[in-house]
């Protein structure tokens, strides 16, 4: 083996890093290690101009390995990749040592910073050395799409996707489009009739050409990767007039990208049994308010209520029922109900009780504001119990400004109930292998840089199944994450990850373990050469394989037990 | 107290899906933790080969963490069961020899869940600054 000749690179990430680490130190540290020819420290590496710094450098002193010190390879791994691609060396010869988020960034103590950066560095330029060039496949993009639900977001995706020129395939769990939406009466702040909004948006997706709407209907399994998922789709009772059969058809989708737009569910307030809830009649949620105000009628047998109180965070900011978490739309679905109501009632008192006003976003303060100068009640409170009171209820609780005992009867009272996680999420999480952060909605890859992309490059996330979001974020949300999938169909072709398992046949000796201990069924016994062999089209990389083998003679290429040893016998130098 | 000084070396195999990136989300939320940690980086706790954790070992580390997916979260379907299968019965084996097994820490932590890395790391610091070094690294010393 030729001696390789490896350039380590340390950026400064302006002073990200260079404020905890010498950086300088740092490269100087790094000439010095085996196998390394050059290194140099750099402001910022991501730069056009960090990027050409290696590409003259691997041409100039014949560099054939690269390793970056700076940010996470979950960062910025692709980005030197492609800079060492266009140097004419293979992709996979460039390691990163993770100086920002896992030393910089958590230890303030400048010289040990600096320490363990150097053992970092040492344990990347280990690796490096051990490098193998991979063969990169590249993958024919299916074009198009699967969105999972056909509620707001799903119809926004679902139109975004079909208008510019995809396949779209709209999978409705329930009968009918439209998701949650269809039960609301009016928007905020603009006070639009929600429906009218919302009919012009389905009749839009169901006449588009590109479009297939799929309604009863329920994914079943996703398998494969970006540019070539397969979808399976299970439809129930799809022609139940003729008495037939209930017949559970099922097709298979293949798409490039997956959008999953599954929604939220609301927040039961049978869970907080203190408020009554499901015991008075009086006691309604805003989601049977925002009904009972599309419906033009109010219930309780005609008689108008008098007084009014809705109570705002049921089940958000509520750390007893495990949702700690804003649900970001009550304050203005509140403020928005107690206006109309205002407008239906101009003698009944209404009251909002409250702990925190939240009303964000453009229009919304001015609505609340308006809504107060309409005679709406604010009162900060915290309301404990409710009680039945003849044929009122009574409120109980406290005033958290006067710090004075509340005892109010009241004709109506609405809980303002928050968004919680879908309870399909967790069937869903494992299907499509994504995450979920603790309050149950699925995460997406950076909260600030990829909002609508996940862990599983070709699955995107769309609204409330990623956090609580109102119309207006939803609808945003869900067109990013149209434009997000379509990057690779419009693209045509992915490089699909080259660091898939491999055999060494003259050490295999045909047991079959690594066929057991795969779950996609990548490893397989060759009859005729009686050897394990592998699908690399079937293989994630998981690298389960290499542990069982006896023989060591599967390995998962770019993390084999040489590059690994290597980097634990730097680190413990 | 040369004791109270010690300061142990942690070697951590983090999976690249959940606790690898909660370590980075750590990071961008400048969650403060001692640096006795260093990261290897693999795709899948279901990928740590015992020899692995056993190389750390003999060659001085402390302790060594392996970070996976919570259980029925894992990104290979079953790599975290895998890993915990594996690591218990290296548990055993080494306590067998009587070896201090607990050196090995296995922990499921989410790609959202900086704060637990954070304490875990806090944690197993003190936990083997309190057990004092890794006797096998004298023994292997020349």
């Amino acid at each position: 083996m030729s001696l390789s000749r490896v350039g380590v690179y340390v950026c400064h990430c302006g002073t990200n890093i260079a404020a905890n680490v010498d950086v300088a130190r740092l490269a100087e540290f790094a000439r010095s290690l085996p196998g390394a020819v050059l290194a140099r420290d750099y402001p910022y590496m991501c730069s056009d101009r960090g990027q050409a710094l290696i590409r003259e450098d691997v041409s100039e002193q014949a560099l054939d390995r690269v390793v970056v010190a700076a940010c996470s390879p979950r960062m910025h791994e692709p980005t030197f990749r492609d800079a060492v691609r266009q140097a004419g060396l293979n992709p996979y010869m460039v390691e990163m040592a993770n100086i920002r988020e896992q030393c910089a960034w958590v230890h303030d103590d400048r010289a040990r910073a600096t320490e363990k950066a150097t053992r970092l560095v040492a344990s990347a330029v280990a690796r490096a050395v051990l490098l193998e060039p991979l063969e990169e496949r590249q993958v024919d993009v299916e074009p198009g799409v699967v969105v999972i639900g056909g509620g707001i977001a799903g119809l926004a995706a679902t139109l975004t996707v079909a208008e510019a020129g995809y396949s779209a395939y709209l999978v409705e769990r329930s009968g009918s489009l439209g998701g949650r939406v269809r039960e609301l009466d009016r928007t905020y702040p603009t006070l639009d009739k929600v429906q009218v909004v919302l009919r012009e948006l389905v009749s839009r997706v169901a006449a588009h050409p590109n479009v297939t709407i799929l309604l009863r209907s329920s994914v079943t399994s996703v398998d494969g990767c970006v540019g070539d998922f397969t979808v399976e789709v299970k439809t129930r009772g799809a022609n139940l007039g003729e008495g037939v059969d209930a017949s559970r058809d099922s097709q298979t989708l293949v798409v490039g990208s997956v959008i999953v737009a599954t929604g939220f569910d609301p927040f039961d307030p049978r869970r907080k049994p203190e408020l009554g809830y499901g015991q008075y009649p009086s006691v309604i949620t805003t989601l049977e308010l925002e009904q009972r105000l599309a419906a033009g009628d109010l219930g309780d047998n005609g008689a108008a209520p008098r007084r009014v109180a809705f109570l705002q965070c049921v089940g958000s900011r509520d750390v007893q029922v495990g949702n700690p978490y804003c649900s970001r739309v009550c304050c203005m679905v509140v403020a928005k109900q107690a206006r109309q109501l205002r407008g239906l009632m101009p003698d009944a008192e209404i009251t909002v009780y409250y702990s925190d006003v939240r009303t964000f976003g453009k229009g919304a303060e001015e609505f609340y504001d308006e809504t107060r100068a309409q005679g709406v009640l604010y009162r900060r409170a915290s309301v404990s119990e409710i009680v039945r009171s003849q044929n009122r209820v009574r409120l109980v609780g406290e005033d958290t400004l006067l710090s004075r005992a509340i005892g109010v009867e009241v004709d109506l009272v609405v809980l303002a109930t928050g968004m919680e996680a879908g309870a399909d999420s967790a069937s869903l999480s494992a299907m499509l292998r994504l995450q979920r952060s603790p309050d149950g909605f699925f995460l997406e890859a950076h909260p600030k840089l990829r909002p609508v992309d996940t862990a599983t490059a070709g699955v995107y996330l769309a609204g409330c199944c990623q956090g609580p979001k109102g119309i207006a974020d939803t609808i945003a949300h869900a067109k990013a994450a149209a434009s997000s999938a379509l990057i690779p169909l419009l693209r045509g072709s992915v490089q699909a990850d080259a660091a898939t398992a491999i055999v060494n046949p003259a050490l295999c000796a045909n047991c079959g373990l690594c066929v057991e201990e795969c779950p996609y069924g990548a490893p397989a016994l060759d009859p005729f050469r009686g050897v394990a062999t592998v699908n690399a089209l079937l293989c994630q990389g998981c690298g389960a394989c290499a542990v069982v083998c006896p023989a060591k003679a599967i390995s998962l290429q770019h993390a084999t037990a040489c590059q690994v040893l290597a980097q634990v016998d730097a680190l413990m130098a | 107290m040369s004791e109270c000084q010690f300061d142990p070396t942690i070697i951590a195999f983090l999976c690249n899906w959940c606790t690898y990136t909660g370590a980075d989300l750590a990071g961008t939320s400048r969650i403060q933790y001692p640096p006795n940690v260093r990261i290897i980086r693999l795709m899948c706790s279901g990928s740590v080969d015992p020899t692995y954790v056993l190389k750390a070992l003999l060659d001085g580390a402390d302790g060594v963490l392996i970070g996976g997916c919570h259980p029925g979260d894992c990104h290979y379907e079953s790599g975290n069961y895998k890993a915990r299968r594996r690591i218990i019965a290296l548990k055993e084996i080494l306590q067998a020899a009587g070896y201090d097994e607990d050196r090995i820490w296995v922990r499921w932590i989410s790609a959202s869940e900086g704060q637990r890395f954070a304490d875990t790391v806090t944690q197993m610091t003190q936990a083997m600054r309190d057990k004092g070094p890794n006797p096998l690294r004298r023994e292997w010393e020349v």
